[in-house]
């Protein structure tokens, strides 16, 4: 409430109980990864350096830990790049232009926003096939950016809503091309967006684990999720070394979101998945 | 010649005044359009399509049209009943789970300083962000018989917990992700309520807990309503967790789920031929379900306000 209780302090401590689980569980991948045992989340020395053995040797039948890495960074990397790109590119015309369709255009948008695109996944696996995109990076990466683009649309184009129009209707009259326009004037003036939007479609891509599991079975083409989840399916008992490889892949989104919070968490309010 | 002059430029300008009636926005819409064509509409006519053939491992080049013939394999599944029960238990155990903490967690954050408040917030948006893989393995571990596991030693019962209680961390291993989206959207709900009626609340002695049943949640009525829907929707199509998790065990169907289901019958290998055509009658279900659903939103969630007309229009 704006006005704080008199016993607000009362309240942390019930916040702080109720968050416990959370911090625990983060907690207990760190000591885990670092240590030779963890009983509950006390850990039994001494530090257990094997644990990060996965970085200079492969790990039984598994390709190197860096094929893996690389092949994550850049499919992130491309599928921020694409979805900020063509999301802003469609947010401008739909936010500045008038054209036919243009109402029609921006409720498909919506529609497909409120969709759980999850439920496509069989057919898409069906069209990348027919595509001779399945099992390819270039395939899962536009598959990716583009369930995610109702999202970046709908975003950009509140950004682009909410700029004065004055300069760009200066431009315009002058005789600069719309499409200079959107790169010199309005793209730098919605940095905010797109930093939000970037920021998200990295963490989002890194994480993604049901597209790549599904798309791609080469393991010279596997992606971080997929590397951790032969772990977890094989009946293993080192967890030492499997949450050492969960902090290593869980470290830079860590980082990322402890840079880019306040952008983010407006992004997740607008809700993306349950 | 100077008729002809004339002539020619207005021609060039009606060229231009089309070019960027048309030309332009299409440039602009071109790779988005394509994109949402390619993997949103053609995947959704694949999937009714899909249905309506025998196509499996077997038959993967040459599929032959069945007509409803997968439906009606469907309605004589023994398992069907199971699996739609499941599927209720899921989605509804996890929205009220979802929808009271969100709403918890909300009026929670905001009675506390801000400060405290925000970092909290932020902590409660870890199991959405960290990546979905990582955050089972947590869980796993978590859940370990003793003396490994730390819910064994709180407990004082050693088992793992997965096949102990699959249920019960399903629900609350989707929960946790799903709380956050309720707490964000409900946390501006409350900020955005105006100062003055708190005063008056104030002024007239209510207590905290009058405030809240009173004041905030009567206002809160709409947001709670929209989370509510959208979570519903999301929760009836998403496995994610639950395959990373249990994958429908332990046992035979005990987790598993409609959207599950159709993953597993369409693209696990379990049983040597995937009956691709079966599950995507299954995927069908839910995308007619998804697309309902979405266009009633637009009607629901005033979609005039939203589309407003642009603002720099110079033709």
């Amino acid at each position: 409430m704006p006005l704080l209780p008199p016993r607000w302090r009362l309240l942390l401590i019930v916040l702080a109980v109720l968050t416990v689980p959370i911090a625990s569980g983060v907690l207990w991948l760190f000591l885990t990864g670092t240590f030779h045992r963890v009983h509950g989340l006390v850990p039994v020395p001494p530090a257990a350096p094997a644990n990060w053995r996965f970085l200079w040797q492969a790990v039984g039948g598994r390709p190197p830990v860096y094929v893996a890495i690389v092949n994550s960074l850049i499919f992130a990397v491309l599928v921020a790049a694409l979805e900020v790109v063509v999301s802003s590119m469609a947010a401008y015309a739909i936010s500045r232009m008038s054209f036919p369709g243009r109402r029609l255009y921006l409720g498909l948008v919506l529609v497909l926003h409120a969709f759980p695109a999850v439920s496509l996944i069989i057919a898409i696996f069906y069209i990348l096939r027919l595509l001779g995109l399945f099992d390819t990076l270039t395939g899962v990466i536009l598959v990716k950016a583009a369930l995610e683009l109702p999202l970046g649309i709908w975003l950009m184009k509140g950004f682009f809503d909410t700029l004065s129009w004055e300069m760009e209707m200066a431009a315009l009259v002058d005789g600069v091309s719309r499409w200079r326009l959107f790169w010199r004037v309005a793209l730098p003036l919605v940095r905010p967006g797109l930093l939000a939007l970037g920021t998200f479609a990295l963490l989002s891509a890194w994480g993604e684990f049901i597209l790549p599991y599904t798309l791609i079975v080469s393991s010279q083409r596997t992606l971080m999720s997929s590397y951790l989840q032969t772990f977890l399916t094989e009946g293993y008992s080192d967890f030492g070394m499997v949450a050492a490889v969960g902090v290593v892949y869980a470290l830079p989104v860590i980082v990322l979101f402890a840079a880019g919070q306040r952008y983010l968490l407006n992004i997740y309010g607008g809700g993306l998945k349950g | 010649m100077a008729h002809e002059a004339v002539w020619g430029e207005r021609a060039s300008g009606h060229a231009r005044r089309l070019t960027s009636r048309y030309l332009a926005p299409a440039l602009f819409l071109a790779p988005a359009t394509a994109l949402i064509v390619l993997f949103f509409l053609l995947p959704v006519l694949t999937t009714l399509g899909l249905s309506l053939t025998d196509i499996s491992t077997l038959t993967f080049r040459q599929p032959r049209w069945v007509g409803v013939a997968n439906y009606r394999q469907l309605l004589g599944d023994p398992f069907l009943g199971r699996i739609m029960a499941n599927t209720a238990r899921y989605v509804l155990l996890t929205l009220l789970f979802n929808v009271g903490m969100g709403l918890v967690l909300a009026l929670l954050t905001t009675s506390v300083r801000e400060r405290y408040g925000g970092q909290v917030r932020a902590l409660w948006l870890l199991p959405r962000i960290l990546p979905p893989v990582v955050y089972v393995f947590i869980w796993q571990g978590l859940t370990r018989e003793a003396p490994f596991g730390l819910v064994s030693d709180v407990l004082g019962v050693s088992k793992n917990w997965i096949t102990a209680s699959p249920w019960t961390v399903i629900i609350l291993a989707n929960g946790l992700v799903g709380a956050s989206f309720g707490m964000l959207i409900f946390t501006s709900a409350i900020r955005a309520i105006p100062l003055d009626l708190f005063y008056a609340a104030a002024v007239d002695g209510a207590t905290s807990g009058q405030t809240v049943r009173r004041v905030v949640l009567p206002l809160l009525r709409w947001p709670i309503l929209f989370v509510t829907a959208y979570q519903t929707l999301s929760l009836l199509t998403s496995f994610e967790y639950i395959l990373l998790l249990t994958n429908g065990g332990p046992g035979f169907y005990t987790t598993t789920v409609w959207a599950l289901h159709a993953y597993q019958l369409a693209l696990q290998n379990y049983f040597g031929n995937v009956q691709f055509g079966l599950g995507a009658a299954m995927a069908a279900v839910l995308v007619v379900i998804g697309l309902v659903v979405s266009l009633l939103y637009l009607r629901v969630f005033n979609f005039r306000a939203l589309v407003t007309e642009p603002k720099v229009e110079v033709n």
